[in-house]
């Protein structure tokens, strides 16, 4: 139950001349789930360790409702941070590795045993305390981690990467479990990943931090819909760019003029489209309806990425395969790049 | 044919064993004879007259054996105590961070297994001379530890050198103080290091003859010094009594530790640099 608030923070590494992180501020309100996304190296790991206590930041300060605790030992900070690689310790069973933070706050044994047993359960793995931790699958060490952290009940839990390391099936499992359990306990919770899939699938909201600084901060469909300039759009699978001038309501360009959603300021700027948004085989009435050359198709699967260009542009679509079946290279269409599919990046 | 390969190599095994208990024991044999003998002389295979009068003076208060025995197993384990306390932190140091000099450090905590001690410990001598520590226990104590240092330090930077830190950042984290941390994580998982070069310090300790005898100064007498005495004076069945007793701690550390000690321990890797 604890708001964070990370003001200004700044990490410079000695003999480093880059910031590894540049004045990040970040509000983190109660019981949110936030994800930091970015590549690795952008300094999300570094701002974890800072807000867990295990690292001290170079300038900027870490708020917990409203104090700072800065000062405070990473012991005290009620921070438990749940490392990518889950950190089981080996010596230790299950049910050891589960108590250890109960063992250290001296709560009896009794006690301990009562809260492991529950909590195994809550990860669903009563009958494992026994088990080493090397006898354990990867997403069994990563329940008893969580297990492990969620039994001191932590004002702040921080996740390292939480779904990476697992198979596809397993990742929506966890991602149930874990924000079933932070919703149930409260628990404001931040995790870092270089996955965008992953931050949007667990995250209430996700900060972008490329290079050190933060880029975005919001729900995480605003990255989508609204991102803030070409490099966040990029992050997140955007690929269609086409510089040129706004009036507010019609963007000119090599695609020619093509009405814009509402909210777009007068000025140059780069007009960006999602692959996916882009209709193909539109009617003529629909609304910014083009004519484009397929130059390339290529079937991923579940989606067929269709390449076209549009006088000098070159836009990438992707489409359901059945809808683009008869569709081959060289074919002329008519593509429809729907208003609100359409967003205006400052240049 | 696998059946015959697996043969071959067990009886290969098996003789190696037998090769390398022989070449331990062997030399042992006539001092175990000799201790229980009253004279032994040539051509006699065996002796003629046995006695335990040997073993009775060994252990009779006359002789101080018993007396030297205690004192030699008090300065092993203060030395070997000294050594684990000084070897954690340095080879933790050596083991896991890079820093200026490293090599020259290395080199200089080796250099005692290298240089002979009696080398080392004339110069020592005049600095323990003004320090009030020549003629004492604790002179003694601590001039051992230049001999074991270099195992226990060698040992334990093996040991860091594949230990990974996290585990106490994960410690803290989940509410341990620094102190908690080291018992309960970073002790145990150093342990097998502690064990190995600790039984290396203690023997290393043991087997002290020149050390002990240029510091100590004659008044700390321990049992290689008591047991050289009475080879010199020529009493073969006493000699062979007291080295019997004196070879028992490295024999039961060897039978206790057996499975420490095999290729498998990541602390002897460290030993791959002596």
């Amino acid at each position: 139950m604890t708001h964070v608030s990370i003001r200004e923070l700044t990490k410079v590494y000695p003999g480093s001349a880059d910031p590894a992180l540049d004045g990040l501020s970040l509000e983190i309100p109660t019981g949110e789930l936030t994800a930091l996304l970015g590549p690795s190296g952008c300094g999300k790991t570094t701002t974890m360790k800072m807000i867990a206590g295990l690292l001290a930041p170079t300038s900027g300060d870490i708020h917990f409702d409203g104090r700072s605790v800065l000062s405070e030992k990473p012991e005290h900070r009620g921070v438990v941070m749940v490392f990518q690689n889950y950190l089981l310790f080996p010596h230790m069973n299950v049910a050891d590795n589960v108590g250890f933070g109960l063992k250290m706050r001296k709560v009896p044994k009794q006690e301990i045993d009562h809260r492991v047993k529950e909590m195994l359960e809550l990860v669903k793995l009563p009958d494992l305390g026994d088990r080493q931790p090397s006898a354990l699958s990867g997403g069994q060490q990563q329940r008893v981690a969580l297990a492990r952290a969620l039994i001191v009940q932590p004002n702040v839990l921080l996740l390292d990467e939480p779904l990476s390391n697992l198979d596809a099936h397993l990742r929506f499992e966890m991602r149930d479990l874990i924000r079933g359990l932070q919703q149930e306990m409260g628990i404001t919770t931040i995790f870092v990943t270089h996955d965008q899939e992953e931050a949007v699938v667990l995250a209430d909201k996700v900060a972008l931090i490329l290079d050190g600084r933060l880029k975005q901060y919001g729900p995480a469909d605003v990255f989508y819909k609204r991102p803030v300039d070409e490099a966040t759009a990029r992050f997140f699978g955007g690929q269609n760019f086409a510089s040129g001038t706004s009036d507010g309501s019609v963007f000119k360009s090599g695609l020619g003029q093509l009405k814009l959603p509402d909210g777009v300021n007068p000025g140059p700027g780069k007009l960006t489209v999602r692959p996916e948004n882009i209709r193909i085989n539109a009617g003529e009435n629909m609304q910014n309806s083009l004519q484009a050359v397929v130059t390339e198709r290529v079937f991923l699967g579940t989606q067929t990425l269709v390449k076209l260009q549009v006088g000098n542009e070159k836009l990438d679509a992707i489409a359901n395969p059945n809808e683009v079946e008869n569709i081959s290279v060289g074919d002329s269409v008519t593509i429809s790049l729907p208003p609100s599919s359409l967003w205006v990046l400052s240049t | 044919m696998v059946g015959k390969e697996s043969f071959s190599i067990r009886s290969i095994r098996v003789l190696s064993g037998a090769v390398l208990i022989t070449w331990l024991i062997l030399p042992l044999v006539p001092l175990a004879i000799w201790s229980f003998a009253k004279g032994w002389f040539f051509p006699d295979l065996l002796p003629k007259r046995w006695s335990l009068q040997a073993w009775e003076y060994a252990l009779s208060d006359l002789s101080g054996v018993m007396d030297s025995l205690w004192l030699t197993v008090w300065i092993s384990i203060a030395a070997t105590a000294l050594s684990i306390l000084v070897g954690i932190p340095a080879g933790r140091a050596l083991g896991m961070y890079k820093f200026r000099g490293k090599e020259l450090v290395e080199l200089l905590i080796l250099a005692p297994t290298i240089v002979p001690g009696i080398a080392v410990v004339l110069g020592i001598h005049s600095v323990f001379i003004s320090m009030g520590l020549n003629n004492t226990i604790n002179g003694v104590i601590l001039v051992h530890l230049i001999p074991t240092l270099p195992y226990m330090i060698l040992v334990m930077a093996g040991i860091f050198a594949n230990y990974d830190p996290s585990f106490e950042a994960q410690a803290r984290s989940l509410g341990a103080s620094s102190a908690q941390t080291f018992w309960y994580v970073t002790l145990p998982a150093i342990m097998p290091g502690i064990i190995v070069g600790g039984l290396f310090a203690f023997l290393v300790s043991w087997s002290q003859y020149i050390l002990t005898l240029l510091i100590g100064g004659g008044r700390v007498v321990t049992l290689p010094l008591l047991l050289f005495n009475f080879a010199t004076s020529g009493r073969n069945d006493i000699t062979g009594a007291i080295g019997m007793i004196y070879i028992l701690p490295g024999v039961i550390i060897l039978l206790l530790t057996a499975k420490h000690l095999s290729g498998r321990n990541g602390a002897v890797g460290g030993f791959g640099r002596i």
